[in-house]
C-alpha cells in the first residue's frame, strides 16, 4: 500500500492549477470586481451628494461649510475618488450593454474591452480635475 | 411533516411573472444614468468655484433642475438594485439578509428623498 502511493506519487510532481502563486488574474475579472467595488463605493458617495444638496437648499452658511470641507485636501481626495468610481463604473456599464447585445465575447475583444474602461477612466478623471484645478488654482468645488 | 422537497412544492404553478424585472430595470435605470450622470458631472464642472447664490440661480432653472432631480432618482433605483444582488450574494444568514434588504431600501429611498427635496426647494427659490 505504502509502495504503490509512493510510486502513484513520485509520478505526479506536476503543478496544481490553478495555482495560487503562479494564477495570473486575468484583466475581465479584475474589473469585474472593480466594478462591483465602485457600485458600492457610489453609494456610500451619494451620502456626499445628499449632504452637498442638503447643505444647499439650507441655506449660504451651511453650503459653505460643505464645501470648505470639500475643498480641504483630504475632501479633494474623496472628490477625485468619487470621480474616478463615477466614470469607471459608466465605463463597465457600457461595457455590460455591448455584452448584452451578445457581441464582444472573443478572448482579444474582452481584454480590449475591459482595458479600454480603465483607460477611460484614469484619463477622464486627469481631465476632469486638471480642468477644476485650473479653474480654482486646487480651492473648492 | 411534509417529505416534498420546496422545489416539488412550486414545480408546475406557473412562473412569478417578474423574474426579469429585476435585470430589465437595472438596464434602464443604467441608460438613464449614462446620459444623466454625463449631464451631471458637466453641471458640478459649470459650477466649480460658486458661490451659493450662483448655486441657486442654477437650479432655478428647471432645465437644470429636473435632470439632476431625475439622476438622483434613477441612481437611487439602480444603487439599491445593486446593492441588493451584492446582499443577497455575500449575507447568508436569513435575519441578517433580511435585515439588510430593508435597510438599502430604506436607505435608497432616503438618500432619494433628501436629495429631490432639497433640489425642488431650491429649484422653487427656497
Amino acid at each position: 500500500m505504502a509502495d504503490a502511493n509512493a510510486k502513484r506519487g513520485s509520478q505526479a510532481a506536476r503543478p496544481l492549477s490553478p495555482h495560487l502563486q503562479i494564477y495570473k488574474m486575468p484583466i475581465n475579472m479584475l474589473m469585474s470586481i472593480v466594478h462591483r467595488i465602485t457600485g458600492g463605493a457610489l453609494y456610500v458617495g451619494t451620502i456626499l451628494v445628499a449632504c452637498v444638496l442638503v447643505a444647499a437648499a439650507s441655506g449660504a452658511d451651511a453650503y459653505n461649510t460643505v464645501t470648505s470641507w470639500l475643498a480641504w485636501w483630504p475632501g479633494q481626495i474623496v472628490l477625485i475618488g468619487y470621480t474616478w468610481a463615477l466614470l469607471h463604473h459608466l465605463a463597465g456599464g457600457v461595457r455590460h450593454f455591448i455584452w448584452d447585445t451578445g457581441h464582444g465575447y472573443a478572448l482579444e475583444t474582452v481584454d480590449l474591452l475591459s482595458w479600454g474602461t480603465l483607460a477611460f477612466s484614469a484619463t477622464a478623471t486627469v481631465l476632469i480635475w486638471g480642468y477644476v484645478l485650473l479653474c480654482t488654482g486646487g480651492a473648492a468645488p | 411533516m411534509s417529505m416534498r422537497t420546496p422545489l416539488k412544492n412550486v414545480r408546475y404553478l406557473g412562473s412569478a411573472k417578474e423574474g426579469a424585472d429585476h435585470f430589465w430595470l437595472q438596464r434602464v435605470t443604467a441608460a438613464a444614468n449614462l446620459l444623466l450622470s454625463i449631464f451631471a458631472i458637466c453641471l458640478v464642472l459649470s459650477l466649480v468655484g460658486a458661490d451659493h447664490g450662483q448655486v441657486k440661480a442654477t437650479l432655478a432653472n428647471p432645465l437644470y433642475a429636473l435632470p439632476l432631480l431625475l439622476f438622483v432618482v434613477s441612481a437611487a433605483i439602480h444603487m439599491r438594485l445593486g446593492m441588493q444582488v451584492i446582499i443577497e450574494d455575500y449575507v447568508h444568514g436569513e435575519a441578517a439578509k433580511i435585515a439588510l434588504l430593508l435597510l438599502n431600501t430604506f436607505f435608497a429611498i432616503a438618500v432619494a428623498g433628501a436629495s429631490t427635496l432639497s433640489i425642488l426647494k431650491l429649484s422653487f427659490g427656497g
